[in-house]
Formats: C-alpha cells, structure tokens, sequence
C-alpha cells in the first residue's frame, strides 16, 4: 500500500525546493541581499544620516538587518506565495500527503535558511568594506528575538496578502509597503527625525521596532520594551489574521 | 453504498451561496475500472473532483475515496490517490525533475523520478524549465506526479489536453496498463476519443446532475439514429422542402436539415433509421433534380450525438 513518508523528511524536502526556486529568481536575490547590502554601502559611504552620534555604519547595519527580514518576510514570501497561489502550486500540494503545518513550516524554515544568508552578507560586507565591528554590548538573544519576531510578523503579513489578494496585487503592495518601511522604517533615516506626526505613527510600525530591536541587540540602543511590544502585537495581528484569512487558490 | 467502490460520491450537494452547482449526484468507481466524467464548462465536474480530492466539503451526501472521508483521511489516504491536475499546479521556475522529486520525497518509496519522467515522455527535458515546456509536456508532468506515489486510486483532470497525437496515443495506453493493473481510475475530459478508447463507463453531468450514466455503447445508444448526406451543392429552400416531401412519402415523417459548421451542403435527416426505402428515395431524388449526392453515410449513434443532444456542449472535442 502507499504510504506517506515522514513529515519531517516531506517538509525539509520542501524547505529545500523552496529554497531552490528562490536562488533562481533572480529578482528575489536582488531585493533580499542585493538591495539591503547596497544601500548599507551607498548610504555608509555617502554619511548621508542626518542627526546621529558617531558613525553613520553604526546606525544602518541594523537598519540594513531589519530591511533585509523585511525584504524576506514580506517582500519575497508574500509575492512568491501569491503566484503560488495564482499558479495552481499550493492546490497541487494540497492533495500531496503533507501535513498541513507542513507548508507553513516548509515556508518558514526557508525564510529563515534565507535570512541567515542575508545576515551573514550584511555582517560581511560591513567588517570588510566599512570596517564595521561588532559592539561589546551585542547581545546574541536580543538579536535572535528581533531576527525572530520580524520574521513572524513580516511573514504573516506576506501570507496575509498573498492569502487574500490577487498576485499582481501582492506584487504592487509589498512593494510599495517595502519602500514606506525603507523610508520611514528607522532604516536609514532616524524616526526621531521624521515631521512629528509621522514619527508618532512610524514607532508604532514593525519596521521601526524591527530597526531599533536590532540597533539594541548590537549595542546601540537601551529601549527595547515598546519595540518588543509593538513586534508581539503586529505578530499575532499579522499570523492570526493571515490563518484565518489565507485561501488556497 | 458499493462496499468496494474506490471512489463513491452518493447524492451529493454543493451550493455556492444561493448557486446549487451538485444536486444530488452519485457516482462510483471500482477497482479496476476507468469512469469518465463529461460535462459542459460549469457543469460541476470540477467541484465533484475536489470534493474526492478532500478540497471542498459538500454540503449534503456522503463521500468515501478508498473507505475514507478524503477531508479527514490526512497524508495516509493523500498518498493512496494520484492526483493531475490540469495545468499540473507547478512553478514555472522549477523543473520537472525537481518536480518530481519534490513529491517523491513525500511518499515512502517514492519513485525513481528519472525513470518515471522517462515513463511519461519526458526523458529529454528533466533540467527544462516548466515554464518552457509545452501544454502537452506539463500534462505528461502533472500525469508523472500523479503516479510518483505508486498510488492505488486516480483522479485525472484533462489527461490528454494539449497532447500531440503520439503523446496522446502513449498516455492512453499507460492510462490503460494503469486499469489493467487494479487501480481505479476517475477522469474527466472533453476529449470524446478518451472517453470512447478508454472509459469502461461514463457520466454525463449537466446542471449539477448526471443525467445519464453507463458504458460509452450504452450512452450512445440512447441517442437519435440519423441519417447523413453530403449533396454537391446546397439546395434552395423549395428543393429542401420537395426533398422532405419525397422523404416523408417513404418513410416516416422525415426532415433534411442543413447541418451548421459542417459544409454548406450538408444534411442530415434525424429521428429514422437509414432504411433502404428512406436512401432510394433521396437517391431517386436527387437523380430527378439532377443533384449529385457525394457521401451518403447510414450514421450510427455515436456517444458524441448523445452528449450533444443532452447537453448542448459546443466545446466537446470529437472523437479524432
């Protein structure tokens, strides 16, 4: 009789096609490593950061970090999932002997194979073309929690979408949110600086707590309650409405 | 309930919102057995597949795929059911070898996807990006994820779609072996030549309902006998009706009617049989008006007459 494999051997299989077919989408590499990495660079060697102390490399790597989740998260899972979802694939995967954690988990564990990836390149290219260093202060926990939660809450608001909206939908807002965050997101430009209604909304989105989350876990910051309780808050908004929203096709 | 039916939908409902798409339809499928399911665009085919495929939930009726409520059956019943879809559900981006892969590796024993891609006629695009191959090469790939599980039952949507004549002539003769072998095969198709080279039984569902069920002979069977005639020029409407006149007086009431799409002098005689007294008076008839008759054919009732007259299905692809 035919019999189902393990579900942790048919879900890593999955991890691992994802994980594939992202590697050969040349504009998920663009927008998920290229684009964070670059804008390190361009906006370290310019020192066009208005309004901090000490070196302008200090203040955009972890804004490069929470960028780079944000690319994955949102940018890259919410537009790969809609055309999944558009091409008939996660029908198809429906009727595979899969469970259906399997999926989301596959999703997931490929995000953060990528994320790992996206860290390693940003930490790379600061210490060798910026000469960044790590602080003393950097703490691995606070860094995994800000790599954690943005990854829940960016994730579930690309499943979100993806779930609700058509792909070319999907495509255009992901979008459109991946600049909003860029600029007022604490990525590159302090959210202290923006007009003050603005800042007010800004410290209360994901992308600011992710960027500050990240500047605490390497040394920068001290103020890590509200940006924990803003990641928590749009985590469960994000995952709990995209469970209860996503449709298969 | 057939207690060994592979497949079983019994009386069956589906509505969307106020829309009853399946109103009570029943259907088995056994062992050894190759059910066709034919219907026009919207006639719940693919509702009634997705609801064996555990997709969507009918909303009354009993549903049973090897025994088991494909909603609650979970990866040990999804491992028993190969399942193609039209279009296949692929990623452009992969390959067919990652594809099948990808699905071997969540079957216990999956099969070697070399060797299967080679079984479907795709041993010389297995690096091909999916989204370069062809709509016949998707179909012989979605067929080889269907079968990567070495599974006891089948649910094949448009199994031949796109195919060129070969590919079609291979699949249906793997469709074959696969009967031949035990499993229980459903399909659904607009492809008559399918149906007719394969089905040990069809359904014909219209309007949410089957409206007739049994082998393709049976089926056809129950259609008009009729017969056809190809004249080498059209007749002006009083020699069509001279014709009907003269056709009446040896048989039954009978009526040339010229046949749309086929030919501008084309004709049909429906509801008689080709008798010999109804052909000897069109000939003589025709001898009198000095009208050549190019093809008379005695039509038997063929399967697609039927499922036209049932349904009115244009879009049926005839019997090749």
């Amino acid at each position: 009789m035919s019999r189902p494999a393990s579900p942790v051997r048919a879900t890593a299989s999955l991890a691992a096609h994802e994980l594939r077919l992202t590697a050969r989408r040349g504009e998920n590499i663009l927008v998920t490593i290229v684009i964070p990495a670059g804008i390190l660079v361009f906006f370290a060697t310019v020192g066009a950061v208005p309004g901090i102390e000490g070196r302008p490399v200090d203040f955009l790597v972890p804004g490069s970090l929470a960028l780079a989740v944000i690319a994955s998260g949102l940018v890259s899972l919410g537009i790969v999932t809609a055309f999944e979802r558009s091409y008939g694939v996660l029908k198809r995967l429906g009727g595979a002997p899969l469970p259906g954690w399997g999926l989301v988990v596959a999703k997931i564990a490929a995000v953060l194979a990528l994320e790992l990836l996206q860290v390693a390149v940003i930490l790379l290219v600061a210490a060798s073309v910026l000469d960044w260093r790590p602080a003393a202060a950097t703490s691995i926990p606070l860094f995994g929690l800000a790599l954690a939660g943005g990854t829940i809450v960016f994730a579930g608001l690309g499943l979100l979408l993806a779930g609700t909206l058509r792909a070319e939908a999907t495509l255009a807002i992901t979008n459109g949110l991946f600049f909003a965050c860029l600029v007022v997101g604490g990525i590159v430009l302090p959210v202290d600086r923006l007009p003050a209604p603005i800042e007010a909304v800004a410290r209360l989105l994901p992308a600011s707590a992710l960027s500050e989350l990240f500047r605490a876990a390497l040394g920068g910051s001290a103020d890590v309650v509200l940006p924990i309780v803003v990641l928590a808050t749009w985590g469960l908004g994000a995952a709990g409405l995209a469970a209860r929203t996503f449709r298969w096709e | 309930m057939t207690g060994g039916a592979a497949f079983a939908l019994v009386d069956v409902v589906k509505r969307y919102g106020p829309r009853t798409v399946l109103a009570g339809v029943s259907l088995e499928v056994h062992p050894g057995e190759i059910v066709a399911l034919l219907g026009p665009n919207g006639a719940g085919k693919t509702t009634a597949v997705e609801i064996l495929e555990g997709y969507r939930v009918a909303d009354g009726g009993e549903v049973r795929v090897l025994g088991q409520d494909p909603r609650r059956g979970g990866p040990a019943l999804k491992a028993r059911v190969g399942l193609m879809l039209q279009g296949g559900g692929l990623d452009p981006r992969s390959t067919p070898v990652d594809a099948v892969r990808l699905y071997a590796a969540m079957h216990h024993g999956g099969r070697d996807p070399a060797e299967l891609l080679a079984t479907v006629g795709l041993a010389g695009a297995v690096q091909t990006r999916i989204r370069r191959l062809s709509g016949g090469e998707r179909q012989r790939l979605a067929l080889a994820l269907a079968l990567v599980g070495d599974p006891e039952v089948l649910l094949l949507d448009e199994p031949t779609a796109g195919m060129d004549p070969e590919a079609r002539r291979s699949t249906r003769a793997l469709i074959a072996d696969l009967r031949a072998s035990g499993r229980a095969i459903l399909l659904t198709t607009h492809d008559l030549a399918d149906v007719e080279r394969l089905a040990d039984r069809v359904a014909i569902l219209d309007g949410g309902r089957i409206v007739e069920q049994g082998t393709p002979g049976e089926v056809a069977a129950g259609a008009e006998p009729r017969l056809r005639f190809r004249l080498a020029r059209q007749l002006e409407t009083r020699e069509s009706e001279a014709l009907g006149i003269a056709l009446a007086a040896a048989a039954a009431p009978a009526i040339p009617v010229r046949e749309a799409g086929d030919g501008a002098a084309a004709y049909r005689v429906d509801g008689t049989t080709p008798e010999p007294g109804l052909v000897a008076a069109l000939a003589a008839w025709c001898a009198a008006a000095g009208v050549q008759i190019v093809e008379l054919r005695a039509a038997a009732a063929t399967l697609e007459e039927r499922y036209l007259e049932l349904t009115g299905d244009q879009d049926v692809e005839a019997v090749a």
